[in-house]
């Protein structure tokens, strides 16, 4: 029982990583808390379900092409209703971030229609019975997949050139420009990444939870915002931790708990984990000149 | 006419005119209700100001607040308190229980908030939301998931403007009293204002309590206004609307909450005839407002009225531009 | 500033003027508010919903109107969104009374319609749901109806086919804690079932919006139970019984009436094969005046009717009915009407109405989903 919980846990904390890590790559490059992520992450889902079912894109395709879409959706909502903002009080970027969600999802709404869609099932699913526990490609393919990709983006953070880029970036946005760097262009490569993770996240969304609907990011958008901010918002590695802790305790606690408090338990536990570590697991110590 | 007599003049007119609309039934009930909405907007936006605008936090938890007051108001008024044509007499009681009830809450998220800043501060009172919520689908008496119903309509126009009165006028006098000052240095420094012996954590529970109070019994007003509250009214969206309206006026200003609130409701109201696409004009209009005028309408001033007499410190949003 | 904010001011005041005109009402037809959820999370019942509407509406209209006592008036249909959300449901409410309509018909979902029943209770407007189920609805209120069965009587329905049709003794349950009609439902059939001598192996719950209920599956799976209740809407439904199947779960799986829209069979597709619901028609065992409303649906809109439309047009049967049975457009004498109105012949069969109770007695049926398609199975009476 237990080896089975542990693997949904792995499964729902690999999408919330995903995911994490794009509000990760965006706070520390631009200390901007990109409430609309939750609300790309949904776009990315429905534009995966228009290349399956109007296009009959296999899945191969799909990963890419969606990845590069939705990339650039990233990098077009960043020039168009951040990058005016740049100088002006945080709170400011924060609100729009929260009104370009909310257009995002209206406007899925308007086009898709309310009624929630299926995702079609891309891959045949074949069921492995160990036992105890049963698990299904899917479930191992979300987890491998998404464990690649966490370790390539790490090693493209630390590795090349642009990564090294967006690291200096998140430790000193006044001088970093003067060493040469475009914080224009690592801006938007980041926010492309962050996007194109996220739009896989809802890829492997669709396939696990076959019913999509505009409004699913939100709440997975919140969640995955936790997960970044209880592994420490800036940190990659702390992205990770945190999306699959947030999967463990979410799936534990209704395993193992009455369901109906699962809610309660899971902010509750996560508020502790907060009073004793309140810079989160991996959070860069922030240093305020008096 | 002398300065000091506006007020009063003002708030007088006011209550003269809510109290011909309430019991002369001057007014359409479809207006009168949209006006209550606008009127409890304003005391949840003013209230959060406080926290959010005046000391600089980012609290996305106002919803909770609200849910508590307004759970604990119609539990007096429905359970506790003697029915008959006379209870609305005991409805300013309710409201002040709703309130006292919401500030405990305020200040038990206090303390977390010494340490956190920011976005932790945001973590901590998410958590509360779905904390409240989920604490609220699962107690007995107040409903559960199903919510609380039979709760009398007590809320009328006159009442919706006592408080929202009260609840600018006391955030106002707060703010321009030597707490008031207190509050700002935190939201500039707050090591800077450690230093100069501002009791920071005395400052932070007092934002916290006042704030939260107010957002209860704007709680209470909305319950006795629907009649029907259930946990799910109060989720994060609710939190995101008090947000936007806040930063739509303009944080950190006495009129930006009433001037956002008021233009967001009637705003949402008149394009009803849009259907879904309110919410796709409404959102891009805001955004446009933000890459314009990002400190929201007031734009960091405050009018000339609401000032008080010695001319009074920075406009917000200043600090932030400093700060790296 | 002073004067952009005595503009801002003057401006609000302005609007709120041109908002106060734009609800007077002018003409002289009987107008029937529309409270319907089109968007939320189950806008298929809000659209079902309008179309019924819209079309039994156009019917009498194109017939000349609502035959009154002195003459023959035109029926206006006002279509508002609840948005799927209690406070907004209540606010539709308080417009419609203010805009003087006869009678409101909706909202849908239970969690809507009880908020707006109360508002239209203190305020005398008569209100009709056709599809909320829950008890609280109708429970010490004198202006409000509803065209179904209640939960009361669905819960023991469901509990009693588990027990005697399927012959199954443990019984576990999955729904959703946050929403009044799943809970409603939940509670009944579990307490009906103990009576009835089964036992309920397990009686899980999640939230509104939850995606993943492995948790809850396994533990259901673990329990040993052999039958799988989910009183859940038509939009989670599918992927609780993946995720059912995927625990290795294969005994039968049964619901109530939210899985009725045909959006079940869309997003479930083979899933849903061979699985049973309780609910308020079956299109395959229709009367005759049933076929027809079937019949002129599907001409005009293209797809099936499903519950919600077939309550909604019954709905509007059951006000129109009234109306000319007193030949008035007095609410008091049309709601003394309906509430004691016998023998109606609904397109979802034949309703009674006693004095005293707004839910009226009514028979449910059984549907079995096979080839992808809900066929009758069996009819239960009240006794």
């Amino acid at each position: 029982m237990f080896i089975q919980q542990a693997l949904n846990s792995l499964q729902l904390g690999s999408i919330y990583a995903l995911i994490a890590l794009g509000y990760t790559m965006v706070y520390g490059v631009l200390r901007l808390i990109n409430f609309a992520h939750g609300d790309v992450f949904m776009v990315g889902s429905y534009a995966a379900l228009f290349l399956a079912v109007s296009l009959h894109c296999p899945l191969l395709i799909i990963l890419p092409l969606t990845f590069i879409a939705i990339g650039a959706l990233g990098v077009v909502i960043e020039r168009l209703a951040y990058r005016p903002l740049r100088n002006a009080p945080r709170v400011s970027a924060v609100i729009t971030a929260l009104a370009v969600g909310l257009f995002l999802e209206t406007i899925m709404l308007a086009t898709v229609g309310p009624e929630p869609k299926k995702f079609p099932a891309l891959i045949i699913t074949t069921v492995y019975s160990f036992g105890s526990f049963t698990t299904t490609n899917l479930q191992i393919m979300i987890i491998t997949v998404s464990i690649v990709l966490m370790m390539a983006v790490d090693l493209f953070v630390a590795k090349t050139r642009t990564g090294m880029a967006m690291r200096a970036l998140s430790w000193d946005k006044t001088y970093a420009p003067l060493l040469g760097i475009n914080v224009d262009r690592i801006v938007s490569v980041t926010f492309a990444l962050g996007a194109g993770l996220a739009s896989i996240a809802g890829i492997f969304v669709g396939l696990a939870y076959p019913v999509i609907d505009p409004y699913m990011g939100i709440m997975v958008g919140w969640k995955a915002f936790v997960s970044a901010v209880i592994g420490g918002i800036g940190s990659i590695k702390g992205a990770v931790i945190g999306g699959f802790l947030l999967g463990a305790v979410e799936i534990l606690s209704a395993a193992f708990l009455p369901s109906t408090f699962k809610d309660m338990i899971v902010f509750g536990l996560l508020l502790i984990i907060l009073l004793f570590k309140p810079q989160g697991f991996f959070g860069l110590p922030v240093q305020k000149k008096v | 006419m002398d300065r000091k007599y506006i007020g009063p003049l003002l708030f007088a007119a006011g209550m003269a005119s809510t109290l011909c609309c309430d019991f002369l039934h001057a007014l359409d009930p479809y207006v009168a209700q949209i006006i209550m909405y606008i009127g409890i907007n304003i005391i949840m936006t003013a209230s959060l100001n406080l926290v959010n605008g005046y000391m600089g936090e980012f609290s996305v938890g106002h919803a909770a607040f609200m849910a508590v007051g307004a759970y604990v108001a119609s539990f007096f008024s429905v359970s506790i308190l003697p029915h008959g044509p006379w209870s609305a007499v005991f409805f300013p009681l309710c409201l002040l229980a709703g309130g006292a009830a919401a500030a405990l809450v305020g200040f038990l998220i206090a303390v977390p908030a010494f340490k956190a800043r920011d976005d932790y501060l945001a973590i901590i009172t998410l958590a509360l939301i779905m904390i409240t919520k989920s604490v609220f689908e699962n107690l007995p008496w107040f409903g559960g998931p199903q919510g609380y119903s039979g709760i009398q309509k007590y809320t009328n126009l006159s009442w919706v403007f006592v408080c929202a009165t009260a609840t600018v006028v006391v955030v106002r006098n707060l703010v321009n009293s030597n707490f008031g000052r207190g509050i700002i240095a935190v939201r500039d420094d707050e090591v800077a204002a450690n230093l100069v012996s501002v009791n920071t954590k005395y400052v932070k529970v007092l934002a916290f309590v006042v704030s939260a109070f107010f957002a209860g019994v704007g709680g209470g007003l909305f319950a006795h206004l629907i009649q029907f509250i259930n946990p799910r009214t109060f989720s994060i969206i609710k939190s995101t609307d008090f947000l936007l309206m806040l930063y739509l006026g303009g944080s950190g200003t006495l009129a930006g909450p009433i001037l956002g609130a008021a233009i967001w409701t009637i705003l949402l109201e008149l394009l009803r005839f849009l259907g879904i696409w309110r919410f796709v004009v409404a959102p891009v209009a805001l955004i446009i407002l933000m890459i314009y005028r990002p400190l929201g309408i007031m734009g960091g001033k405050e009018i000339k009225w609401f000032r008080p007499h010695p001319p009074f410190p920075s406009p917000p949003g200043e600090g932030e531009r400093i700060k790296q | 500033m002073k004067r952009n904010f005595l503009f801002a001011i003057s401006s609000l005041l302005a609007i709120a003027n041109i908002v106060f005109l734009f609800s007077c009402d002018k003409s002289d037809s009987i107008k029937i508010g529309l409270n319907a959820e089109l968007t939320g999370s189950v806008p298929v019942v809000g659209k079902s919903c309008v179309n019924a509407a819209t079309m039994a509406v156009a019917e009498i209209n194109a017939h000349g109107g609502i035959a009154l006592a002195d003459k023959t008036v035109q029926v206006k249909l006002l279509v508002e969104d609840n948005e799927d959300k209690a406070e907004s449901a209540a606010a539709v409410s308080q417009k419609f009374v203010s805009g003087g309509v006869l009678a409101m018909i909706g909202p849908n979902a239970s969690r809507n319609a009880v908020p707006a029943a109360v508002v239209a209770e203190s305020n005398r407007l008569l209100m009709i749901s056709p599809w909320a189920t829950n008890p609280k609805l109708t429970e010490n209120k004198k202006y409000i109806f509803r065209a179904c069965f209640t939960d009361d009587f669905q819960g023991n329905v469901v509990a009693a086919f588990v027990y005697k049709k399927l012959g199954l003794r443990r019984a576990a349950v999955l729904f959703d804690v946050a929403s009044e009609y799943n809970k409603g439902i939940a509670m009944v059939f579990k307490n009906s079932f103990v009576k009835a001598g089964g036992a309920i192996a397990a009686f899980e719950s999640y939230s509104t919006g939850d995606k993943d209920f492995t948790a809850q599956l396994s533990k259901i799976k673990a329990s040993g139970a052999d039958a799988l209740f989910l009183p859940n809407y038509y939009n989670e439904v599918p992927l609780q019984i993946q995720q059912a199947r995927r625990t290795g779960f294969t005994g039968p799986i049964v619901g109530s009436d939210s899985w009725g829209s045909e959006e079940i069979l869309k997003l479930g597709k083979d899933l849903m094969d061979g699985l049973y619901f309780t609910t308020h028609y079956a299109a395959d065992m229709a009367t005759a005046g049933a076929k027809k409303f079937i019949a002129d649906y599907q001409a005009r809109y293209g797809s099936k009717p499903d519950d919600v439309a077939a309550l909604t047009y019954d709905s509007f049967g059951l006000l129109f009915e009234s109306i000319q049975k007193t030949q008035s457009r007095d609410p008091e004498k049309v709601r003394a009407q309906l509430s004691s109105l016998s023998k109606f012949p609904g397109v979802t069969g034949t309703m009674e109405f006693t004095p005293g109770s707004g839910s009226p007695i009514k028979s449910a049926v059984v549907i079995r989903i096979k080839n992808n398609a809900f066929t009758y199975f069996d009819s239960i009476n009240p006794l």
